[in-house]
């Protein structure tokens, strides 16, 4: 047998304050897609940057085609063929297309870049990714799925022996997941290695010849592609049985609590929305990316104020303009994007926790309540089950699902009527997943109205009692949690284009 | 007090070396001087470091120190105003300059440094189209006006004494108000503040009564009076109230401020008139003290000396970090040089030179130590 194209031995690696790695292992192979699944902090992120050159391990060591390497830089590991794309995307907004497949490694004569030979170069490329626009197209101007393949293209223009991908589907709709994944298996059949980075178990399934699972930055075991199977990699990924992983049903609904009247939200005008939420109600909201969920509920809690329509909440109107009078009504929202809307990443966890409440518990003259808010934060981190040292620690210290419990632990404090969530589970490990379900169960119990947005087909069917589905600014339908299956949202969610 | 102490040291550092290459450092006289430049000054940086936590920037500081060194001797003199209605007035001037910065940078998006600039021209260009470009002053009059910036109203030692005697009642009041808290500061912080405060007690009493010289002869100039009010009025607001607690936070991240339902404009604003009062407020200082003021000159770099003292105390122009303690110590570093310059012989023309490079060497300093904790800690 062959050697591995890229293998890590008992690579150790540790973090102020943390061990995030200790003697960890992998190999994979030439033509070999193998996915790499674990909870955060578990080590992932951590092994695939010291693979391409972004860290450097504290020991251990890393071989290509059984030789030692010495990665240290990532124009090393790029030179040597290991490419890693980040969740994030790497991609340099403002340059065009073919600009950024190039980025860094341009074709050039004496300093001055030769525009045709670059264009010639990447039109195959972009041909066979598929990606659908002209090579000159701004990347500002791409969508998430877009982007994605614009690195997947760079990666191939370097001529990636191995691809590394860190959830590269986690803001993708599901046609251009599916597109990603033709990518991938060609890649593969080509004779490139991938590993792939993935919190959604269903297309590790789909996609992966084989799972390595990190716990807590060791191996915690390996399933061959016959042994892959949902309930297996959870066990391995949390070193216990889960039960009750897939839903009980939610809660009963009450009253109607939120009523949205012909609302026309700034992205989509022209296409009046209505909506109803009832008291201990879960509505999901489910859609392609760009349907016009976050523009809706963005509407809802005044960030992006409607154009015009109606709310009322508990049968009085409302006015929202602005997420001071969103707050107001009694509506909270958890944000999209964790670190940029949702958290102040370098404040501390109660000087995050305490944010929003902070004008509700105010002593006279505008001072803070300190002893009120300690307690309170104290409160919220048991009662959550946020892990953190202490209430002082800064928020960027923390993983994925302790930041959600986080910014979930801001509004609570100020007990909204309405909890709006967008995508409360994004990049967020299982064990994680599952506290944050439960809890949003416990305060529809409680009676909240609460309508989320989410792209993860699992967590709709999981959580919801009604599923609202849009597609393209309108709500195409909603289904019942009787009627409710995954084909069914699935044929609501690109239903004008089968009109059309 | 952590985040400052590295400039506290900067500081103990710049003065012993002073003191030791020429003892003129140590005067009375000396002293006071320099306590009153680093009030001046000062009052400019608490200002600008509101601003500078916003993450925008004021460049229009010395050009408003300009054009109220101007307009309030006209008042006074030219438009026989009581002192009161010409303070305020000027306060006023102040106040609306900063609140049309704030508008600019909120409403229209402006770049803060674009507004601040224009404002820097404009202040300037109107103080000297105001005067015709003649010196301004008070002449021999207004004496008990000018007191506020050249009165010496106590002794080094009855402050000391008086400072200290403030220290031990905020540790009896908390030890009384919190005796069941179990987060009250340690015990051993505890009594070396206690100790402290006596010491200081003891020593001011010593020098007063004592008559130990020449340290019963420093007096505390007003300023510095004025300044410590202001100081410990700007620390209250920014690390004890909500609103300052908002400006850190939307300093740090806008976007998750906004998220959070904070008026993250209205803040902003505030930010900016608080900077242009205190620069109001300073340029009413600075004119009585210096009393013969040019219209193109007054104020000229003032600027750019508050935000290097705030950059010095800690403020990152990224936003979202200062301390006020911080700042002063930052103003004091500043004086403290430039007075060192003059008593050492060193060429004046030397002087920029000399302040850019130790702000420089103080700055990456900082850096360079934060990261070898931070590799130790790992």
């Amino acid at each position: 047998m062959t050697a591995p194209v890229l293998e890590a031995r008992k690579i150790s690696k540790r973090f102020p304050g943390a061990l995030a790695l200790d003697r960890a292992n992998l190999k994979v192979n030439a033509g070999e897609v193998l996915a790499l699944v674990g909870e955060n902090g578990a080590g992932k992120s951590t092994l695939v940057k010291i693979l391409a050159g972004e860290e450097v391990q504290d020991s251990g060591q890393v071989l290509m085609d059984g030789s030692p390497v010495q990665m240290g830089s990532v124009q090393t590991a790029s030179g040597l063929g290991v490419n890693l794309i980040h969740q994030e995307l790497n991609l340099s907004d403002n340059l065009d297309v073919t600009a950024n497949i190039f980025l860094g490694r341009e074709p050039h004569r004496f300093g001055c870049l030769n525009h045709r030979r670059l264009e010639q170069a990447a039109s195959p490329i972009l041909d066979r990714i598929g990606l659908g626009c002209p090579p000159s197209t701004k990347v500002s101007r791409l969508s998430m799925g877009q982007r994605q393949l614009v690195e997947i293209a760079r990666a191939l223009a370097a001529r990636s022996r191995v691809l590394i991908m860190d959830e590269p589907t986690s803001s993708l709709s599901q046609g251009e997941t599916r597109n990603l994944f033709r990518n991938v298996r060609e890649i593969r059949a080509e004779g490139a290695a991938v590993i792939y980075i993935s919190h959604r178990l269903g297309e590790v399934k789909e996609l992966a010849d084989r799972v390595l699972v990190l716990r807590d930055g060791v191996n915690a075991g390996e399933l061959a592609k016959e042994e892959i199977d949902h309930d297996r990699m959870v066990r391995l990924m949390v070193g216990r049985d889960i039960s009750g992983y897939y839903g009980q049903v939610p809660g009963q609904q009450g009253p109607v609590r939120l009523e949205v009247r012909d609302l026309q939200t700034l992205e989509h005008p022209g296409h009046p929305l209505d909506l109803e939420v009832g008291a201990g109600e879960i509505v999901g909201l489910a859609g392609l990316l760009g349907a016009g969920r976050s523009a809706l509920l963005g509407a809802l809690f005044g960030t992006a104020p409607a154009l015009s329509g109606g709310v009322r909440i508990d049968g009085s109107p409302a006015r929202i303009s602005s997420p001071i009078e969103g707050i107001r009504n009694g509506i909270a929202l958890v944000p999209e994007d964790r670190k940029l809307q949702g958290l102040i990443l370098r404040m501390g966890v109660e000087e995050n926790v305490s944010l929003a409440s902070l004008r509700h518990h105010r002593l006279r003259g505008g001072f803070i309540n300190r002893r009120l808010h300690r307690r309170q934060t104290a409160g919220m981190i048991s009662r959550l089950g946020i892990r953190t040292p202490g209430a002082d620690t800064t928020a960027e210290h923390l993983s994925g699902g302790n930041q959600q419990k986080v910014v979930l632990a801001k509004w609570l404090s100020l007990k909204p009527r309405v909890l709006l969530l967008d995508e409360p589970t994004r990049g967020i490990d299982v064990g994680s997943k599952q506290e944050i379900y439960h809890l949003i169960e416990a305060l529809s119990k409680e009676g909240t109205a609460i309508l989320f947005a989410s792209s993860e087909m699992e967590e709709i069917l999981r959580l919801s009692r009604r599923v609202v589905v849009m597609h393209e600014g309108r709500i195409s339908g909603e289904l019942s949690r009787d009627d409710l299956t995954e084909e069914a949202v699935a044929r609501l969610a690109t239903s004008a284009e089968e009109a059309a | 007090m952590n985040k400052s102490r590295g400039i506290l040291l900067l500081l103990l550092a710049v003065s012993t070396f002073s003191a030791l290459m020429n003892p003129d450092f140590l005067t009375p006289y000396n002293l006071q001087n320099i306590i009153r430049w680093t009030s001046l000054f000062g009052i400019l940086s608490i200002g600008v470091a509101f601003v500078i936590i916003t993450g925008g920037i004021d460049l229009s500081i010395g050009s408003l120190v300009g054009l109220v060194g101007c307009l309030l001797p006209m008042l006074l003199i030219d438009r026989d105003m009581g002192a009161a209605g010409a303070l305020g007035t000027v306060l006023a001037v102040s106040l609306l300059v900063g609140l049309a910065h704030g508008l600019l940078v909120t409403r229209l998006r402006l770049q803060p440094f674009v507004v601040t600039l224009c404002g820097l021209l404009l202040y300037r260009g109107y103080a000297r189209y105001l005067t015709a470009d003649q010196t301004q002053g008070f002449g021999t009059g207004f004496q008990e006006l000018k007191q506020l910036a050249t009165g010496k109203p106590v002794t080094l030692a009855v402050l000391a004494a008086a400072a200290g005697a403030a220290i031990l009642i905020r540790i009896l009041v908390r030890r009384i108000r919190r005796r069941t808290e179990a987060d009250s500061p340690g015990t051993k912080t505890r009594w070396l503040g206690a100790a402290a405060g006596a010491l200081l007690v003891l020593a001011g009493a010593a020098v007063r009564f004592g008559d130990i010289q020449p340290l019963s002869r420093i007096l505390i100039p007003a300023p510095f009076l004025i300044m410590i009010v202001l100081a410990l009025l700007a620390g209250l607001f920014l690390n004890h109230t909500i609103y300052g607690r908002y400006l850190l936070a939307l300093g740090r991240n806008r976007e998750a401020a906004r998220y959070s339902g904070i008026d993250t404009d209205r803040m902003v604003i505030l930010a900016y008139v608080i900077c242009s009062l205190m620069a109001g407020i300073g340029g009413i200082l600075f004119a009585l003290d210096i009393n013969s003021i040019q219209p193109s000159g007054h104020g000229n770099f003032y600027e750019l000396y508050a935000i290097a003292a705030a950059v010095l105390g800690g403020c990152s122009l990224r936003g979202g970090e200062g301390s006020i303690l911080g700042v002063v110590l930052g103003a004091a570093v500043m004086r403290v040089l430039y007075n060192a310059i003059n008593l050492l012989g060193i060429p004046t023309q030397l002087e920029f030179a000399i302040i850019g490079g130790v702000i420089l060497a103080g700055v990456a300093g900082d850096e360079l130590v934060r990261k070898v904790v931070a590799r130790r800690q790992s």
